[in-house]
């Protein structure tokens, strides 16, 4: 795939989403282990429960990581400079979640030509699970 | 109630050495497949000096650590109540497989909403690589919901 450049891209233009696989429970306990997040509320149904939630639900984070590879898919993320988002609701297992996103802004940041995106996270019902922003330098 | 004395209060710094198995385990739980995530030889013909770090993988180096789950024991919170609220990474370098890295975290503000049904716990990390170069800040804000303040 190729690179965008900075003239090419345009505001309002569309980053090509990303649909990931059911998340299960061997996911998040994979994710657990994987990202040093233990919390128990995440992999453990009785702790979940305990703590009054109905069942264990996904780390935020892991989101954020699938929001980072497709933001990684578009540009290499050597060109990424800044990613950040709002946690908006809870991820149950058995979830699709989609990454989606587009330009919003061109700017000069930091003496780079870079592009801002809005960027989320919504499941198969459309609901958003998170949402942010990233600026990515283009060439 | 979290003691808003803790604003400002710094963090017991702490090391991460980047390993390729730990990437290597990260990309297999995030879905990751392309070569250059999980393959040195292919990480290097893109261009980078070992596998890259992914953008949010260094998460891993305060939690690791166990840094912010100490705290919030300390502080009085249990680890069943609290959400990820926000979370932001700002990139000087890239960090790949085989650096070594040094993380300061300071607490930078605790606040409450809702009649302190929730609480709000803001971190803030510099990342800093075996040169003494600063490679990645981060932001963290974590939400400890308290289901009896809501009650009373």
């Amino acid at each position: 795939m190729s690179v965008p450049t900075f003239d090419q891209v345009k505001v309002g233009d569309e980053l090509p989403a990303l649909k990931l696989p059911r998340i299960s429970r061997t996911t998040l306990a994979l994710f657990a282990g994987a990202s040093g997040d233990h919390n128990p509320v995440h992999i453990d149904l009785d702790f979940a429960k305990a703590a009054g939630m109905p069942d264990v639900f996904a780390h935020g984070m892991l989101s954020m990581a699938y929001l980072g590879r497709f933001l990684t898919n578009w540009a290499p993320q050597t060109q990424l400079r800044h990613y950040a988002v709002r946690f908006s609701a809870i991820t149950p297992i058995g979830a699709k979640l989609t990454c989606g996103g587009k330009v919003v802004e061109k700017l000069e940041h930091n003496g780079e030509q870079v592009v801002k995106l809005e960027i989320g996270v919504v499941d198969e019902n459309g609901e958003l699970k998170l949402s942010g922003d990233a600026l990515v330098a283009l060439k | 109630m979290i003691d808003t004395k803790h604003i400002g209060r710094q963090l017991p710094s702490t090391t991460f050495e980047v390993e390729k198995g730990r990437l290597r385990f990260f990309a297999k739980a995030t879905g990751e497949t392309r070569p250059e995530y999980i393959d040195e030889a292919a990480a290097k013909a893109a261009g980078y000096r070992s596998l890259p770090v992914p953008p949010t993988f260094l998460m891993g180096a305060d939690l690791d650590a166990g840094i912010m789950f100490t705290l919030l024991d300390e502080l009085g919170v249990p680890i069943g109540n609290i959400l990820h609220g926000e979370q932001s990474f700002t990139y000087h370098a890239q960090v790949c497989a085989g650096d070594m890295l040094k993380v300061e975290s300071r607490i930078a503000d605790i606040y409450q909403k809702k009649g302190g049904a929730l609480e709000f716990i803001v971190k803030d990390s510099v990342i800093t690589d075996q040169n003494g170069v600063k490679v990645m800040e981060a932001r963290s804000i974590i939400v400890a919901r308290n289901p009896k303040e809501k009650a009373a």
